[in-house]
């Protein structure tokens, strides 16, 4: 059996039955017979139960490849709506003030249980016109030279930066190479670095290599449960390693690109639970999840010196990796 | 036709570029550049060390590191015993300390024949150490580049050298101690996208491939239409991401200017510490 190529192949069966059940509610509202309508809310009733169980068996023990397909479903919550459902006052801000402007990476100043902190985050798009204007959530150098304004202008006004990472990798085009992609990547990373006000950063999507950890260098990483961080795109790796980019399935098990196995390795610092059947199945629980995690690491962040959150910002980092060490 | 072909012998050698056969002692003497079209032949870390620092002087440190296969990688243990056994290194970069033109200086090299020159744990922590000594010792850090980009097989690990590389690049920035990267054929993707890029002062070997997405990546991501100079040391000067192309017998001469000059101050502070911290 081949593997499903996007979330909405994988749900197929799912979401046919709830089509199917969405079917049956309508002709029950239109049912004037009390008795036959009794019938079919009964028969609802049970469906829904199925539906459920259907819910619960998809969506426990989900393999890495799973993952990667609920990590990159549509339907998933993307920044704009945390940052509608978790911030007050957000003025979206733009332009590099180098020439450029960038859709992929939005961000600004807005209030968070009514504290100033400043929001960066991929965006992605639903829809073709939308995919098209966020290029695919794959920003430009231009959008990291955004986040390096808008994390200077959070270091100069004291306000702690929140960072929702979903990115399938940063923009790979002519165009971002002859602007610097890698040198904009290199110095957001490094900016980072510099601050001296708190940042969290939120897995909630892909957390697509260099282009997301451009914005996630912070002092504490938190993942959502369903969310992957990957050095390389499944797709990419397999096709380096196979040169057949169709075994994404296999690589994505290679790659320990899941948050459990991200917390297990020391590079994240909590997973934060999704709702059964995932972060889409119930936003509002989601944003509930997100907004109490980041309440408890802003909370404890803010009882540093700003010298401390620099030096345990710096010090977490120095210590990732593993190797051995050799006798003698 | 003589089915030894003069470029398999060892007096004689091919330029991989133009193809012309070179003798092998006039290309050693040109530092293996071809005299013909000027394309500048990969090194090894020992070759690139010995032919850039003073002699003598280069002590190898953080030689007890060894990759593990942290992720259990499959055939990640294979790959690296045929890199040790190509290269009789353990790992794509090796660091310590040397002298140009006698002045102090904290030191790491790639290797490109070790996996690729490929960024995992190993090589993430010895570049780290290697601005931090600069740091620390007030010695301008030197580091030549040649990478594929980060190693794969050590998944996100050696993503996140990327962020522990920068870190240490900034610690030294505001440590007020240069740092010189040299970009050296090739220099690319995770290697690129983070401490090479944010040197004081970025110069290239010609002809150097640089570039953010691997021909791969690219291809996948639908790209096609690209300038002939595209990822190239060339390119990369014309769009202003580097400082300049250094041919590589002026390499030399180049760095030990920029380490006199940019260096002079934290030198001098190496100085009065009496030459360690
Ligand atoms: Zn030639």
């Amino acid at each position: 059996m081949s593997s499903p190529k996007t979330h909405k192949e994988w749900e197929r069966e799912l979401l046919e039955l709830e089509d199917f059940i969405a079917k049956a509610r309508e002709a029950a509202r239109k049912e004037a017979e009390p008795k036959s309508r009794e019938a079919l809310e009964a028969k609802i009733e049970d469906l829904e139960k199925g539906r459920d169980k259907f819910i619960d068996v998809m969506y426990s023990n989900l393999g890495p490849w799973e993952k990667v397909l609920i990590a990159r479903a549509e339907k998933r919550p993307y920044t704009l709506d945390y940052v509608q459902a978790l911030f007050s006052e957000y003025v979206e801000l733009q332009g590099d003030r180098r020439g450029f402007a960038d859709n992929a990476i939005i961000g600004g100043p807005a209030l968070f249980n009514g504290q100033p902190v400043m929001v960066v985050g991929h965006q992605k798009g639903r829809n073709i016109q939308e995919r098209q204007f966020r290029n695919f959530g794959m920003a430009k150098p231009e959008g990291y030279r955004k986040a390096i304004r808008l994390f200077d202008m959070a270091e100069r006004f004291r306000m702690p930066v929140i960072s929702f990472v979903d990115t399938p990798a940063a923009d790979p085009g002519v165009e971002s190479e002859s602007r610097g992609i890698s040198e904009a990547i290199a110095a957001a990373i490094m900016k980072m670095f510099e601050l001296t006000v708190p940042t969290v950063a939120v897995v909630i999507g892909e957390g697509g290599s260099g282009g997301a950890i451009g914005i996630a260098a912070s002092n504490r990483v938190l993942m959502l449960e369903n969310s992957v961080y990957s050095v390389i795109p499944p797709e990419g790796c397999a096709a380096i390693l196979w040169r057949m980019p169709e075994r994404g399935p296999d690589a994505s098990k290679a790659l320990k690109l899941t948050a459990a196995s991200a917390l297990e390795y020391g590079l994240i610092d909590e997973i934060l639970p999704e709702p059964k059947g995932g972060a889409h199945r119930s936003p509002v629980e989601t944003f509930a999840t997100v907004k109490e995690a980041i309440e408890k690491h802003l909370g404890a962040l803010q009882k540093l010196s700003p010298e401390v959150v620099k030096t345990d910002r710096y010090d977490k980092y120095r210590g990732m990796g593993r190797f051995e060490i050799a006798e003698g | 036709m003589n089915t030894k072909a003069p470029a398999n012998s060892e007096a004689f050698l091919q330029c991989i570029n133009c193809k012309k056969i070179l003798f092998s002692i006039d290309f050693e003497q040109n530092l293996r550049v071809c005299n013909y079209c000027g394309h500048h032949h990969r090194l090894s870390a020992a070759t690139r060390i010995a032919w850039t620092f003073d002699e003598d002087t280069f002590e190898e440190l953080d030689t007890e590191l060894r990759s593990g296969n942290p992720l259990e990688f499959p055939d990640y243990v294979d790959k690296l015993h045929a890199a040790e056994a190509k290269t009789k290194r353990f790992d794509s970069v090796v660091s310590g300390r040397a002298k140009l033109e006698e002045m102090p200086v904290s030191v790491a090299v790639a290797d490109f024949n070790f996996m690729g020159g490929s960024m995992g744990s190993v090589a993430g922590e010895k570049i780290t150490r290697t601005l931090e000594r600069a740091a620390d010792e007030q010695t301008p850090a030197i580091i030549f580049c040649a990478s594929g980009g980060a190693r794969m097989q050590e998944g996100l690990l050696s993503l996140m050298q990327m962020a522990k590389t920068t870190a240490a690049a900034q610690r030294c920035a505001e440590a007020g101690v240069p740092y010189i990267a040299v970009f050296t054929d090739p220099t690319m993707a995770g290697v690129l996208a983070s401490y090479a890029s944010i040197a004081d002062v970025i110069v290239a070997e010609p002809r150097a491939l640089v570039g953010f997405a691997g021909t791969r990546v690219s291809k996948q991501a639908g790209v096609s239409k690209v300038p002939d100079d595209f990822q190239t040391a060339e390119f990369c000067l014309k769009h202003g991401m580097i400082d300049r192309i250094v041919p590589r017998k002026e390499m030399r001469d180049t760095l030990a200017s920029l380490v006199r000059t940019l260096g002079g101050h934290a030198l001098s502070a190496y100085a009065a510490n009496g030459g360690k911290k």
